[in-house]
């Protein structure tokens, strides 16, 4: 378990979504809506190109989460806002601080960057050690 | 024009998802889990569970099923192309594990305007078999141009 006094610095998750990444967690999710997949609809509707799932960006964050806190079953809430979009083949950084910690409750606030630009901000999570 | 606020509380139709233990494996390498928990049906006995856990947003694998109807929902009346997902929120509760039926009940909690955006908040409510809460999702739409 990492360091979760108030103030501490989660460890950071670094991974670079792959060009086909997008495919695969359509198939996983469910979710094919064609500005993940498709490279023509996407641009059709003024996107940059195929952009990735707010949900699995979501999932890297929460993944963070649960690495700090020694496994998935630590995790009791997680909120957070979208914004902008995040692209595959560049990687996607996630990081958080210890706020708060309540006995065996800690908080962490925590965000998602790209090209140093945050794809989540003002997420909040809570974990339960 | 002000957003049509009357299908606020409404509620919808139960949807019921049985876990499949290649289903989580799947989604868990497609968003890069490493803790064998979720991989490895040895690993994950010999923590303490039945069989491999998901991951905690595999909470948008069971749901998905409940929270697509209020999105298409003509009452609610979300323009789709010109929606974004705005923000998520997940509580959850006991483990979710290969082999569990989880229910899930979905509903609508707001619907706001302002500054030309239209706000749709929708609630799911996901139990296993044994009517433990394994999740509540808070899922925020935001449409432009209403």
């Amino acid at each position: 378990m990492a360091d979760l006094t108030v103030g501490a610095e989660i460890p950071e998750v670094r991974v670079t979504p792959d060009k086909y990444l997008t495919v695969r967690y359509a198939g996983a999710s469910g979710d094919f809506n064609p500005i993940h997949i498709d490279e023509e609809f996407a641009r059709a509707v003024g996107l940059p190109g195929r952009i990735l799932h707010g949900l699995w960006t979501m999932a890297q964050v929460a993944r963070a989460q649960t690495e700090a806190a020694g496994g998935p079953e630590h995790l009791k809430r997680l909120a957070v806002q979208f914004r902008g979009m995040g692209l595959p083949e560049q990687e996607v950084v996630v990081s958080g601080t210890v706020r708060e910690v309540t006995g065996r409750r800690v908080v962490i606030d925590t965000v998602a960057e790209q090209a140093g630009k945050q794809i989540i901000r003002n997420a909040e999570a809570e974990l339960e050690l | 024009m002000p957003v049509n606020t009357s299908a606020i509380g409404k509620t919808y139709e139960p949807a019921t998802y049985a876990v499949g233990r290649e289903k989580i494996r799947e989604y868990a390498r497609a968003v890069g889990e490493t803790n064998p928990v979720h991989l490895e049906v040895e690993a994950a006995r010999a923590a303490g569970y039945a069989d491999v856990v998901a991951p905690p947003l595999f909470a948008v694998v069971y749901s998905a099923a409940s929270v697509g109807p209020p999105i298409f929902d003509p009452e609610v009346g979300i323009n789709l192309a010109m929606m974004v997902h705005g923000g998520q929120e997940f509580e959850w509760g006991p483990p979710v594990v290969a082999g569990d039926e989880i229910t899930t009940t979905a509903s609508v909690k707001d619907i706001s305007e302002s500054d030309g955006r239209g706000y749709y908040v929708f609630e799911s409510t996901s139990t296993n078999q044994r009517g433990e809460q394994v999740c509540r999702g808070t899922w925020t739409n935001i449409v432009r141009g209403v």
